[in-house]
């Protein structure tokens, strides 16, 4: 374990900010280099170089058509799906190439859960919810205290304890979200990614969300990505800004303009696109 | 000149006015009429048909009924019964349940879940989309060429199994394109939801697609099967015995029944039934499609019960 921490250290010079100390940072789980992603021919997102560290929370903000929600779907192969889709560059995971031949994207998507923007239950009970990922991971026995403990730590089992078996579809959105939440990190992964996991929430189900994220970053590294930069500035420790060019055949392709730490972003951000979109002057 | 985009502004009196002018719309009327008329034309036919039917048949329903579903088939009009048909007929319809339904949903789970959209895949699609258009005829001739004909030592030329065969071939690219879209309805977001947790494309499918698209399914199937039963034409080609004296002999097993001996349906006798000259068989007949409609309203029956309890597992 030791050895691989040392190994990723050693890479931090390349990728990380300069405003990083880099003997304060913990070691980057993800790194970034020049990754773009082509839906055929189509270049949606170009180049993107950062790195994530562990236990951050690191959100990716920027217009829509940026291409955020592309690259966070790249962390978990979850691209894979759309069969056009191709992705180029280099995105490690402790130092493993996430696209290398030899990868399984299955083995992928149990370190590294996911979160969706419209809350997605399995159309059957919150106890099957929670217990399917480990169920097909191999793990037949203490299914029930697994369960209990997942629903605790996404601050659902209060709520639930005594209705396990009744569908989750019955649970109102913010709960709905919250089950989802527990589901990826029933398998115990290490990172949970997050494509915009409130936007179909109110105010009040947002708020148990984030406070539930600030809880969980203490045991896994997050990756968010928000349209409200006001939950941005609140959540996370580190921002990522994208934004779009648009060429003269009117495709967009999105790039990464600015990746920093969150209070830098938003107080002092070097480029003036940044702070053009921070301050609400943008387009 | 003066622009004429502006805010509105009347006074109370004219807003009232407005909007209290409530006018009965003729073409909405016109509209709507015609549209009822069209369904109850559609169901006039049908009851027509229904009460033609069982009125015919009465003679026959209401002095013999239990006689004349348990009866073989018989030159005698007052003897003659339709066990064989019906018998004919399930075994074929079990056919269709057993070769067609695994094939159809096989088909169209690799179709929707695995094939890459390439050409040959796009052509392959809509050549499955034709197969359900082509006239049950044809499906007759092939299964006379195929399976009476070339597969005669599997199936010994002109007996259930060849008759199945050519059902379940029938019915086939039917059961493959409502599954297709009983698969292609289940929301993308439940399949993300089990690939995100680390699911397998098989898992995905067997634990979480397929239960949810699996009464949309078997209703489509359902409707494929009901086809089936009801088919005359391609059983004329594939083997069904046209002759009203057709009967195994007594004590003849069931596997021997299906396997080698020679066999009639529902359909085929009531054809058969209507081009006897005697005035008896009318009422025959008319039973016999009393018989035909009950038997089909009863499968469909069995199907939907089946369904609402998997639904109900499913919840629970």
């Amino acid at each position: 374990m030791a050895d691989i921490k040392d190994r990723v250290a050693s890479r931090i010079p390349e990728v990380t900010n300069r405003e990083i100390d880099l003997r304060e940072a913990p070691p980057p789980v993800f790194q970034l280099e020049d990754l773009s992603v082509y839906y055929g021919a189509f270049l949606a997102v170009a180049d993107v170089t950062l790195a994530v560290l562990a236990n951050e929370i690191t959100a990716f903000i920027g217009p829509s058509g940026c291409g955020k929600s592309t690259i966070l779907r790249c962390f978990n192969r979850m691209n894979d799906l759309i069969e056009t889709a191709r992705v180029e560059g280099k995105l490690s995971y402790h130092g493993v190439d996430l696209y290398g031949p030899q990868v399984d994207p299955v083995e992928v998507r149990r370190r590294i859960g996911m979160v969706f923007q419209k809350p997605n239950p399995f159309p059957k009970s919150i106890y099957e919810n929670i217990a399917f990922g480990p169920r097909i991971a191999g793990q037949r026995n203490n299914l029930d205290d697994l369960v209990e403990e997942t629903l605790q730590r996404a601050a659902l089992w209060d709520e639930v304890k005594d209705k396990l078996g009744d569908s989750a579809l019955a649970l109102s959105g913010g709960q709905q979200q919250r089950l989802c939440i527990a589901r990826a990190i029933a398998t115990q992964p290490e990172v949970v990614l997050m494509d915009e996991p409130c936007s179909s929430l109110d105010p009040i189900a947002t708020l148990k969300i984030e406070e539930l994220m600030q809880e969980l970053k203490k045991e896994y590294t997050i990756l968010i990505v928000t349209h409200n930069m006001q939950q941005a500035a609140r959540v996370s420790d580190r921002t990522a800004f994208f934004s779009v060019d648009v060429n003269e055949k009117g495709q967009r392709t999105g790039r990464l303009v600015e990746h920093d730490t969150t209070n830098k972003i938003f107080t002092t951000p070097s480029r003036p696109e940044t702070e053009a979109y921070i301050t609400g002057r943008f387009g | 000149m003066t622009t004429s985009v502006r805010p509105y502004s009347a006074s109370p009196e004219m807003v009232r006015r407005a909007l209290e002018g409530k006018k009965i719309s003729v073409v909405d009327l016109l509209v709507s009429t015609a549209l009822l008329l069209a369904l109850l034309s559609s169901l006039a036919v049908l009851l027509t048909l229904l009460i033609d039917v069982v009125s015919e048949g009465m003679p026959v329903l209401s002095t013999r009924l239990v006689d004349f579903v348990t009866s073989p088939l018989s030159a005698r009009p007052e003897s003659a019964g339709l066990v064989q048909g019906l018998m004919g007929s399930l075994v074929l319809v079990g056919f269709v349940i057993v070769v067609a339904f695994p094939l159809g949903v096989a088909a169209a789970i690799y179709l929707e879940e695995y094939a890459k959209d390439t050409p040959l895949n796009r052509l392959l699609v809509s050549n499955v989309r034709n197969l359900a258009g082509v006239p049950s005829i044809v499906y007759g001739l092939l299964g006379l060429a195929v399976f009476v004909k070339a597969l005669s030592g599997v199936t010994n030329g002109r007996t259930l199994i060849s008759g199945g065969l050519t059902l379940a071939v029938l019915v086939l690219p039917i059961i493959v394109i409502t599954t297709s879209e009983a698969l292609r309805a289940v929301p993308r977001g439940l399949r993300e939801a089990s690939f995100g947790v680390g699911a397998t494309g098989w898992e995905t499918i067997r634990h979480q697609v397929l239960p949810v698209s699996f009464p949309a399914i078997l209703t489509g199937s359902v409707l494929a099967v009901a086809r089936a039963f009801g088919e005359s034409a391609p059983l004329l080609l594939a083997g069904a015995v046209l002759s009203n004296f057709f009967s195994a002999p007594a004590g003849t097993s069931f596997i021997s029944q299906v396997a080698e001996q020679s066999y009639t349906a529902l359909p085929i006798i009531i054809y058969n039934w209507a081009r006897q000259p005697q005035e008896e068989f009318v009422a025959l007949t008319a039973a016999g499609i009393v018989v035909l409609l009950v038997a089909l309203l009863l499968v469909n029956a069995a199907a939907i019960i089946a369904r609402d309890r998997f639904e109900r597992k499913q919840v629970s």
